[in-house]
């Protein structure tokens, strides 16, 4: 008997320390809601009994922005507004995610128009792009599952800590390249 | 019951003789001088017959091409009388000046700065008369600040007139 079925058989998992992160990572994916506009309903609709995003993790909606790592940008973002949702953006730990949803939060949309950004990728690093106007809650599940695959792709770096491991955050503990 | 439209045309006219009325639709339009337009309200708001008191909104039109080329919009309604009523004043595009009518009414207020954000309507004694939507800063690139509801912005907007943050 080899050592893997001696531990199997003992009630052992044998894994790395790294995918056990990534796999924590993927389905617990807390969402920071930015509910500009009226995508924000279908969002709330996504997190509600019927589409239940908790299905996948994903039913803490995190109001604080220092305690999620995936933010839902729902809305038309006007230029005003652009520099508060880059402030909770700055304020989410790394590593952290984006979804753009819905046509205007993408490209500006129908608000070809002086006070709106055309696409939020003008300042934050986007992820997944979700059309509609507005899309359904299944699309945004659809974007969900899509960054959990991103996120099961990325292998996080373990930094050596060494002596100095007094006060460690998990942002310093996992990078993603 | 609505208020009779006559006694609401002498309550003007007993401040401002050549006031033009305009009557479309069942509604009534009182253009009215610029030197005489807040006489005409607080006439319209503190008559007991009319008694007009909550300004419903204040705005602004651009006529591009007219020598008088805003037109300033004051919607008044009586909830006493269940009646409103529109009062128009035009003014000058180099002298784009009014007398506030936040004495007047409260809810004047953000009106008049919305006024003043989108079409540079500058109301004299306003207590507060900052920019409403747009930021504070909004100029183009010769420092002049731009004014976005007027005829000659253009909807897209002018390229750099407004900061976006560091990606």
């Amino acid at each position: 008997m080899g050592l893997n079925e001696q531990l199997q058989r003992d009630g052992f998992v044998t894994t790395t320390v790294e995918s056990v992160i990534t796999w924590a990572q993927k389905n617990s994916l807390w969402p920071m809601p930015m509910g500009i506009s009226c995508c924000g309903i279908e969002m709330m609709a996504f997190g509600g009994p019927r589409s239940d995003s908790a299905r996948f993790g994903s039913e803490r909606f995190s109001f604080s922005p220092r305690q999620a790592d995936l933010m839902i940008v729902a809305g038309t973002v006007t230029y005003k507004m652009a520099w508060v949702v880059k402030k909770l953006w700055d304020q989410m730990p790394e590593p952290k995610w984006c979804i753009a949803m819905g046509v205007c939060t993408s490209t500006g949309g129908m608000f070809r128009s002086y006070p709106v950004v055309q696409g939020i990728d003008q300042f934050l690093p986007v992820d997944a792009y979700v059309s509609g106007c507005p899309p359904r809650p299944e699309a945004l599940m659809k974007s969900l599952l899509y960054i959990q695959e991103k996120v099961a792709a990325s292998k996080p770096q373990l930094i050596n800590l060494g002596k100095d491991a007094g006060d460690v955050r998990r942002s310093d503990l996992i990078v993603t390249p | 019951m609505a208020l009779d439209k006559n006694i609401i045309i002498n309550v003007a006219k007993n401040i401002a003789p050549n006031v033009d009325v305009i009557e479309h639709h069942g509604d009534l339009t009182l253009v009215v001088g610029r030197d005489v337009v807040t006489d005409v309200l607080a006439e319209l708001k503190e008559n007991p017959a009319t008694d007009f008191n909550q300004c419903v909104d204040i705005t602004a039109i651009d006529w591009a091409r007219k020598t008088d080329r805003f037109e300033v919009v004051y919607i008044l309604y009586s909830i006493p009388n269940k009646t409103h009523v529109r009062v128009k004043t035009a003014v000058r595009e180099d002298k784009p000046h009014l007398p506030t009518v936040t004495d007047l009414w409260e809810g004047a207020n953000w009106y008049e700065r919305e006024a003043y954000d989108m079409y540079g309507i500058i109301f004299d004694g306003h207590p507060d008369l900052r920019r409403f939507y747009m930021p504070e800063d909004f100029m183009d690139a010769d420092g002049e600040p731009l004014y976005p509801l007027r005829k000659d912005f253009p909807l897209a907007g002018i390229p750099g007139s407004l900061p976006l943050p560091q990606k």
